[in-house]
């Protein structure tokens, strides 16, 4: 980023220029801050000089909530409120982390369904943030294709479960409902028609010469300082560093199948930036098609119900268990005290580490140069304020 | 023009009233103020994409609240927040419309009984026209309440109310 | 390593600031430590090479009743893929923990969170404000005898 010299501009008679700086507000109500986050950004000119997130506009006391419900499977439709874009993720860590603290083991169908849907609904949340990344760049169209895939998306969840964005799907034991007659097949002509349309993206936005301009060098994250932060999921990977939780520390079924994780090169630019960052994204949506087309084909007959509890009542005891969501590093802090409702369950959401990362790396770039990195890092505020 | 273009034989005048003609073109056209919230935003943006059509409707949204003349307020609203959607409010020019979209904006949602800092309902801060239900509400549930507040603007009088 | 490894690296090396080395089973084990020592504790974990702790996964306040508080750390090795859980406990009248946020900067973040929910005070933190909560809001929200009040600022709160 070339840094502009500030020091020295004089009119055309020699006459010095001061100087002073800016407190603008960008959000909390913003086009491009996706959702209620307040930037109180420090300018002077153009030039970014300092950034303080203020976040907290959308506390919705989740954490108070799951202490006061009876039942452990009665925080579950909290749990997908968090990250609202990726709803069956969310569900997936909690259950998971339950289930661990249970000690209880579910069936095989149910591992298979699971990882089918946390990818499809991993697809539809990078569909979301490359759409509106798009649209916070300046590019409408891509906004419009992407929701029309993620609509097809939708509709496989609704023949499931009857919602369509917030599911309340998959339960401590089981999930709620099984898959319908002719869901198998419906997936399968969805991930043969989504195959052609990532090299549609990619002809339209990816390597768009102003959207390479926009976000290539932009924005760089070093692996060092990402790894300090806490920053996870595409985040981490896009500044170069091969830690996808799925495969390093594994849980369910997903070493049966043969997929990669992605990470960033710099092929644009540096290692680290917002191309990175954002084709990181794009790169994993193929393989979510890859992962959901193998377990397509392999998944077996079976009960679905069979393993959930009449009554969750742990034994005392705590659990740390943790999961790839689509944002990243999703943590599940359960303390049980031996009653049938949770005494602590602490969520740890990607977004709010991913989020703490920005007064770090964009000082010294310009204002539009801070909403393509606010952008980059992909922060849903439900997440981030719990 | 289109659908009157070239019907009629000599030059015509149309007679209606002011109250018919102003109503319907602020139906017609209303921009909201770009304000999600919380979950019910991705829905409102899916019915803003393609599927779900609203610029069908004359509707695209807004960015800032002086050039708007609905707020559609998406999702939960905090505590913290709410003294912001009072300024937002106040800073939208007349005539401006609320919809209250979601269970959350409605009542406080799921929120109701233990969230300290959810504000149960927006109807607390700001005066609200149309409500709509729903967790996240359906995009064809949005699109009603959508028409229902077009139906309200219709019905709107100019002359005040009478002393009878 | 294994946990046990790890417990008695720590032990050798702090012996007075351990005070409980808990095992309930593979994934519920924990050290309990001291609050006054705990800085040394933290950089010993991170820099020491056959531990090498430098992923801060999360950092949780617990209110165990009675007047007790305490924070829960989870930290793992990116490099040596292995992981450990560290808490501290102190009494709610007072409680005060030294900060690691200059350790692992992810800390920063989830120790005022922890502040805001618990009132835990971070010593030498470098800016312990409200993160969640408006900065005028009265009053520690997860702590388990939390009262909300009635009205804030003009708006009525509950139902």
């Amino acid at each position: 980023m070339p840094e502009t010299n500030l020091e020295n501009i004089t009119t055309s008679t020699g006459r010095p220029l001061r100087h002073e700086e800016v407190v603008v507000n960008v959000g909390p109500q913003h086009p491009a801050t996706h959702g209620v986050l307040r930037l109180e950004v420090v300018l002077d000119g153009e030039i970014v000089v300092d950034v303080i997130p203020h976040i907290g506009y959308l506390h919705r006391c989740f954490e108070k909530h799951a202490e006061s419900m009876n039942n452990y499977q009665q925080v579950v439709p909290y749990v997908d409120r968090m990250d609202y874009c990726a709803a069956m993720n969310m569900d997936f860590g909690y259950v998971l982390a339950v289930e661990k603290l249970l000690g209880i083991t579910v069936p095989e169908r149910v591992e298979y369904i699971r990882v089918i849907m946390a990818e499809l609904q991993r697809i539809a949340s990078h569909l979301i943030a490359a759409g509106t990344y798009g649209l916070d760049i300046g590019a409408w169209t891509p906004f419009l294709y992407m929701f029309r895939e993620r609509e097809r998306i939708l509709d496989l969840f609704e023949m499931t479960c009857g919602a369509r964005l917030l599911y309340n799907y998959m339960w401590v034991g089981g999930v709620s409902h099984d898959l319908p007659p002719g869901f198998i097949d419906k997936a399968k002509d969805f991930c043969s028609y989504f195959r052609p349309k990532v090299k549609e993206y990619n002809d339209l936005l990816s390597y768009n010469d102003i959207f390479i301009r926009r976000t290539a060098n932009v924005g760089v994250l070093p692996a060092d300082v990402a790894i300090a932060y806490g920053c996870s999921g595409p985040v981490l990977r896009g500044s170069g560093v091969d830690f996808d939780i799925r495969r390093d520390d594994p849980y369910s079924i997903y070493n049966r199948f043969e997929w990669q994780p992605q990470i960033g090169r710099g092929e644009m630019g540096t290692t680290g930036d917002c191309w990175d960052r954002y084709m990181v994204r794009i790169r994993e949506m193929e393989q979510s098609i890859n992962i959901v087309e193998q377990a397509l084909n392999q998944i077996p007959d079976g009960d679905v119900f069979s393993a959930i509890p009449k009554r969750i009542r742990p034994n005392p005891g705590e659990v740390y268990v943790r999961t790839e969501s689509a944002r990243g590093e999703l943590g599940f802090y359960i303390v049980s005290d031996g009653s049938g409702s949770p005494y602590r369950v602490k969520g740890r959401s990607p977004c709010f580490s991913n989020l703490s990362v920005i007064p770090e790396i964009s000082r010294g770039c310009m204002v539009a140069d801070l909403i393509a990195i606010a952008g980059s890092l992909d922060i849903v505020l439900g997440e981030v304020d719990r | 023009m289109g659908l009157l273009d070239k019907k009629f034989s000599d030059a015509n005048i149309l007679i209606t009233t002011t109250e018919e003609i102003l109503n319907w073109s602020r139906l017609s056209s209303m921009w909201p103020m770009q304000f999600g919230l919380a979950c019910c935003a991705i829905e409102m943006m899916a019915t803003g994409a393609s599927h779900y059509d609203l610029d069908r409707f004359g509707i695209f949204f807004r960015a800032t609240p002086r050039q708007a003349d609905v707020m559609i307020v998406a999702g939960t609203v905090t505590i913290k927040m709410a003294s912001r959607i009072r300024t937002l409010y106040d800073q939208m020019a007349e005539p401006r419309y609320v919809l209250s979209m979601g269970s959350c904006a409605t009542c406080g949602g799921p929120y109701w009984e233990h969230g300290y800092h959810v504000l149960k309902g927006v109807d607390r801060v700001i005066p609200v026209d149309v409500y709509v239900p729903g967790c996240p509400p359906r995009p064809e549930a949005l699109l009603e309440g959508i028409i229902k507040l077009q139906e309200k603007i219709r019905s709107e009088k100019l002359t005040k109310k009478s002393e009878k | 390593m294994t946990f046990q490894e790890i417990s008695d690296k720590l032990k050798e090396n702090f012996k007075d600031s351990i005070l409980e080395v808990k095992i309930v089973s593979p994934a519920d084990s924990s050290v309990k430590v001291t609050s006054n020592n705990w800085r040394d504790i933290a950089r010993f974990l991170r820099d020491d090479p056959s531990l090498k702790f430098d992923y801060l996964m999360c950092l949780s306040g617990v209110d165990y009743g009675k007047g007790v508080l305490g924070t829960v750390y989870n930290i793992y090795s990116m490099t040596h893929k292995h992981r450990v859980n560290i808490k501290i406990e102190v009494n709610s009248d007072n409680p005060e923990i030294p900060t690691v946020s200059d350790i692992w900067p992810t800390a920063n973040w989830h120790e005022r969170e922890v502040y805001d929910m618990f009132g835990i005070k971070f010593i030498g933190h470098p800016d312990l404000r409200r993160i969640l909560m408006p900065d005028d809001w009265e009053g520690h929200p997860l702590r388990k005898d939390y009262q909300v009040a009635e009205f804030y600022r003009g708006i009525k709160v509950q139902y």
